[in-house]
């Protein structure tokens, strides 16, 4: 086990460093690949959990796709190399006091869900396992998700329309 | 029976020197057989014949030396990091996916496969690996800081986000039919299968799954902007889209990664529809001898069909480029899901 939570130090380590050049830089274009190593260290925290059907997920639809469509929207509006004004604003202590509060939520969430449980991460998940219970166990919201993506689609639609 | 007994650092090194090795010497077999050769046979002259001796088949060598000894330039605007880091990205990618191909019963970098044959996520590793490239070519086109990088960078990713889906959509026909993601299942599944009770030539998939094998071959080639699907890359119009500004050897990684992805997505497509490194009646440790072989030359035909395209057709249009995918390839794609699934579940 100790291996594994070293692994987990260094991975999360890079990940909250990644985060901070998020909202550090003062390029937008640089701020998009600084999300790439905070999801790309999401996915190898999963693989760390024998989640190897959902890190590679995390992989294509994020890495593959979300940030290409971050960065091409970017750089379709713009992208300039050397920004002269900075992207802050005043809400500083605002959004400290909120992601205060949200860090505990999450926490208190995850202690209070899985208490002391243990994964097992010597043992990978079946990708059968995992798409069988998506499609048992959480099939309803599986679906609800679907036909929210759905709506959001024909919404999208809607609004960029011109007739 | 050869066993060598070494420890996992060895091991990983030995994986590490050889999947390094072998992604640029594909990338020069490609380079030399088909950009040099059969493009110059095609086009009614000879190509290089005289460096090395026999055909110029040291030309590309020559090539690549005279890559490395050019002046390494930086344009003075550009972002010098991510200008630095983006051919390093292409290349990674490319390396990414050959660590999953299997080229006989035990000979694979990784075959991330857990406890079974069945079990691994293979196919799907490799096209997530290979999306990654996009990321770099976005990074190249952007840092360069010039307009024409910038278009052809903007054209990449719209093209390569657009046929990324009939991509894998056309893997799940495969993964349905043989029930397992791993490119080992795919494979086996295509040796141990019969045609109508002979199973002389086990049963490649591409009987069944020939729409699958047309999509992804329609949508590699797009993947790797090669001609009809140059667009990202039009020299008449955008010099040389997003690797307009790179010399010497940050160029000579884009070219490795373009010929090295190609040669990926052909052992992929070899792999997954023409039965691989399966050869009927070899088993065993001799399937690990002959397994590479008969891999590369299936991959060599793929290959060949791909290039044979990209010598013969003009190129398409920007609207005429996403129409086909949006309209014609998913659709189609879908269709092909369905169907699959359907006759998974009648037969």
């Amino acid at each position: 086990m100790i291996a594994e939570n070293v692994v987990f130090g260094i991975i999360a380590a890079a990940m909250a460093l990644g985060a901070i050049g998020v909202v550090r830089t003062k390029n937008v274009v640089h701020a998009a690949l600084y999300l790439v190593v905070v999801l790309a260290g999401g996915a190898a925290q999963f693989i760390l959990l024998g989640q190897e059907f959902v890190a590679w997920v995390q992989v294509l639809v994020y890495i593959g796709a979300v940030i290409v469509l971050f960065l091409f929207g970017i750089m379709l509006t713009r992208a300039p190399m050397h920004p002269k004004d900075s992207l802050d604003n005043d809400l500083r202590w605002p959004a400290a006091v909120t992601s205060l509060f949200l860090v505990g939520i999450l926490v208190g969430l995850l202690v209070h869900t899985f208490h002391a449980d243990k994964v097992d991460v010597q043992r990978p998940v079946r990708t059968a396992d995992v798409t069988s219970s998506i499609f048992t166990t959480y099939i309803v919201p599986f679906e609800v998700v679907g036909v929210l993506l759905l709506g959001a689609l024909i919404g999208a639609v809607v609004l960029a329309r011109k007739d | 029976m050869i066993s060598l007994d070494v420890g996992w650092g060895t091991t990983l090194a030995i994986k590490t020197v050889v999947v390094l090795g072998i992604v640029p010497l594909t990338a020069l077999i490609l380079g030399y057989v088909f950009l040099l050769k059969m493009m110059s046979h095609m086009q009614s002259r000879l190509g290089p014949m005289d460096p090395g001796g026999f055909h110029g088949w040291y030309q590309l060598i020559g090539d690549g030396i005279k890559f490395l000894q050019k002046e390494d330039i930086t344009p003075a605007e550009a972002d010098r990091r991510v200008f630095a880091l983006a051919p390093a990205i292409v290349v990674l990618s490319t390396f990414l996916v050959f660590v999953v191909i299997p080229a006989g019963p035990r000979v694979a970098v990784a075959s991330l496969d857990s406890k079974s044959a069945f079990d691994g996520v293979g196919v799907f590793y490799a096209l997530a690996v290979s999306s990654l490239s996009v990321i770099g070519v976005l990074m190249a086109g952007w840092a360069s800081s010039n307009k024409y990088a910038l278009l052809g960078a903007l054209r990449a990713a719209a093209q390569l986000i657009a046929y990324e889906l009939p991509l894998v959509l056309a893997v799940v026909g495969v993964v349905i039919q043989t029930g397992t993601m791993s490119l080992q299942g795919i494979v086996s599944f295509q040796q141990n299968g019969s045609l109508f009770g002979w199973s002389g030539l086990g049963f490649p998939l591409i009987l069944t799954q020939f729409v699958g094998f047309a999509l992804f071959m329609v949508a590699a080639q797009a993947e790797l902007t090669q001609p009809p699907f140059d667009m990202p890359v039009a020299e008449s119009e955008l010099v040389a889209g997003y690797m307009v500004e790179y010399t010497g050897f940050r160029f000579l990684f884009f070219f490795i990664g373009e010929f090295g992805t190609a040669f990926a997505f052909a052992a992929l497509a070899a792999t997954m529809f023409l039965g691989g490194w399966s050869v009927p009646w070899v088993h065993g440790t001799a399937a690990d001898f002959l397994g590479p072989v008969v891999l590369f030359a299936k991959v060599m035909f793929v290959a060949f069909l791909m290039f044979w395209a990209r010598f013969t057709y003009p190129r398409f249009r920007e609207d005429q480029l996403q129409a086909i995918a949006w309209k014609w390839l998913i659709p189609i794609a879908l269709a092909n899901i369905l169907a699959t699934g359907v006759l998974k579940v009648a037969f």
